[in-house]
């Protein structure tokens, strides 16, 4: 049923990583992307595997999933991958026609490749054991100090949770007009990319105007209920940190560490 | 004392043409005068357009007046500077649904009205729960709205109102889009919170059956008042009724027309318990005779 659908790619279960303060995710993700651009060489490399190994099996998602995000990634990986064989300049050790295989080439398109990878997987991470409302609040509550800078944080906060409310109703309402333009004779089906997209024309157009009644009603019952911008709101679930949040932050940290000292130490 | 107090309100919408210059001037409320009691439950009846939705938005400060004055508990609406401290006072459930749920969690969109309002975490929680359970919707505290009925979702809506604490919940329309289960879940959670908690209650419906069990029975047309009474008073008026394009419950309309027949009944039966009384009143007198 459409009203099943599970927006972004959350994996419903219970683990510590689940649990955790949105807002140390959004930590760890942006660490373990330093770290990957931080470090270089197999033993550094090694140790990020090692770390996304345990956060993995601490999360408790299947690979399957974290896997799964890596498939919209392949061009990219294989174009960069062919990119830095070819492209970079060094020892050749392998040449035919016009082709040229240098040794330096072939660590950077590994090198590369290895970096994309954990990249994705550790990204996902975030996104598969978070829902995506704790993550609109940890963002809103980690990017506050932008408003600083007059960046409408929890303007921008709230039009993401309403929007993620307003998903399923609309895809809903894609397909009570669809059903009601093809019982008037519409056709969606056939024809070229063309014909396609101009039979889209009948359907997008009563859906932006609901789309905007929904919005007009919807601002008149949030004023209804006092809302005036995020100053003076409180809220049914702050965002508090726990002990594991402080002991994962803890484990960030020595993570980050380790992989500096690896960095500057090791050739 | 009186909650509401509206004198001489005039509304007028101004219709543009594109090139923004005003082209027409549309009256929907002329010079309505009307107070409301606290603690009673008034329904506003009317035909489309006859101006009863913009009466609603106007006393908690949706739209303002362009003449007369709005007081909601004693405060100008003109004159208030922070509307939204107003608007705490009285709620409002709106005709979709679907349209004024804003959170994706029920018990989140049940916190949102309190959470504006500024109040503590610790009080939230217990609101949330108290507003929930009143409404007798408790047990979907950690659902999705998108999964919930029409006359449920009616039901967070109000549970929303009421987590606000307000003196007075204004609802325009909220069993239009309802099936009768709905509706009728709808409608005895309202006055089941206006006889327990004293709540003023302002239903805005075209369903004539909703309007039987109120207090006071308000009829609009034309942006005008042209009817005020007990429920009993204004639907023995079938006639008047009838030039504002309004039905009357069925049941008050049956006997209406054997009354005219000439079968010897009362004006303004309305329920079918009552007809059958009064009928079997009328039997026996004919057996007598």
């Amino acid at each position: 049923m459409i009203r099943d659908i599970t927006i972004g790619q959350y994996y419903d279960t219970d683990s510590v990583i689940h649990r955790l303060d949105p807002r140390v995710k959004l930590a760890f993700t942006l660490i373990y992307i330093v770290s990957l651009f931080v470090g270089h060489g197999p033993w550094c490399y090694a140790f990020a595997f090692a770390f996304l190994v345990f956060v993995i099996v601490l999360s408790r998602v299947p690979v399957k999933f974290m896997v799964k995000g890596l498939r919209a990634m392949l061009v990219i990986l294989i174009i960069s991958a062919l990119f830095n064989l070819f492209l970079v300049q060094g020892e050749v050790i392998f040449s035919w026609w016009i082709f040229r295989i240098t040794r330096e080439g072939v660590r950077m398109a590994v090198m590369m490749v290895v970096r994309l990878v954990f990249l994705v997987i550790g990204s996902s991470i975030m996104t598969l054991t978070t829902t995506p409302n704790d993550l609109t609040d940890g963002l809103e509550r980690s990017l506050r100090f932008l408003r600083v800078i007059k960046v409408p944080v929890h303007e921008i906060a709230m039009m993401m949770s309403i929007a993620l409310r307003f998903i399923p109703i609309l895809i809903e309402e894609v397909n009570k007009i669809m059903k009601a333009q093809i019982a008037r004779g519409a056709d969606f089906d056939t024809g070229g990319i063309i014909k396609k997209a101009k039979a889209m024309i009948p359907l997008l157009i009563p859906l932006f105007v609901s789309a905007f009644r929904r919005a007009s009603d919807l601002a008149l019952a949030m004023e209804a209920r006092c809302y005036h911008g995020g100053d003076g709101r409180t809220k049914l679930h702050p965002l508090k940190y726990g002990r594991t949040d402080i002991i994962a932050y803890i484990i960030l940290l020595l993570y980050l560490g380790g992989m500096i000292t690896m960095a500057v130490l090791l050739p | 004392m009186n909650i509401i107090e509206i004198l001489h309100l005039i509304h007028e919408f101004k219709e543009y043409d594109e090139n923004e210059t005003e082209i027409d001037t549309v009256r929907a409320l002329d010079d309505v005068t009307l107070s409301i009691e606290e603690g009673s439950f008034v329904t506003i009846l009317g035909h489309n357009g006859s101006g009863k939705s913009t009466l609603a938005k106007h006393v908690n400060a949706l739209l303002l007046p362009t003449g007369g004055t709005v007081l909601l508990c004693g405060e100008d609406t003109l004159k208030t500077k922070e509307l939204w401290q107003l608007r705490k006072n009285a709620g409002m459930v709106f005709q979709n649904p679907d349209n004024q749920i804003i959170a994706g969690i029920v018990e989140e969109d049940v916190a949102f009205g309190p959470e504006n309002l500024g109040v503590p975490t610790a009080e939230l929680e217990k609101r949330v729960e108290n507003a929930l359970e009143r409404v007798g919707m408790a047990a979907f505290r950690m659902n999705s709205p998108n999964r919930l009925s029409g006359g449920q979702k009616q039901r967070i809506a109000i549970a929303g109102m009421l987590a606000m604490k307000p003196k007075c919940i204004l609802m325009d329309e909220p069993t239009a889009m309802l099936d009768p289960v709905g509706r009728r879940e709808v409608i005895e959670t309202v006055h089941e919170l206006n006889r327990q908690e004293g709540i003023t209650i302002v239903l805005i419906t075209h369903y004539m059956e909703e309007a039987v069990d109120a207090d006071r029975v308000i009829v609009m047309d034309g942006g005008k008042l042209v009817m005020d009474g007990t429920p009993r008073e204004v639907f023995s008026r079938v006639e008047e009724l009838r030039e504002c394009r309004m039905t009357v419950p069925q049941v008050t309309e049956l006997s209406w027309e054997l009354k005219k027949e000439g079968v010897d009944l009362p004006d303004g039966i309305l329920t079918i318990g009552e007809l059958v009384e009064e009928l079997e009143k009328v039997r026996r007198s004919s057996v007598w005779n």
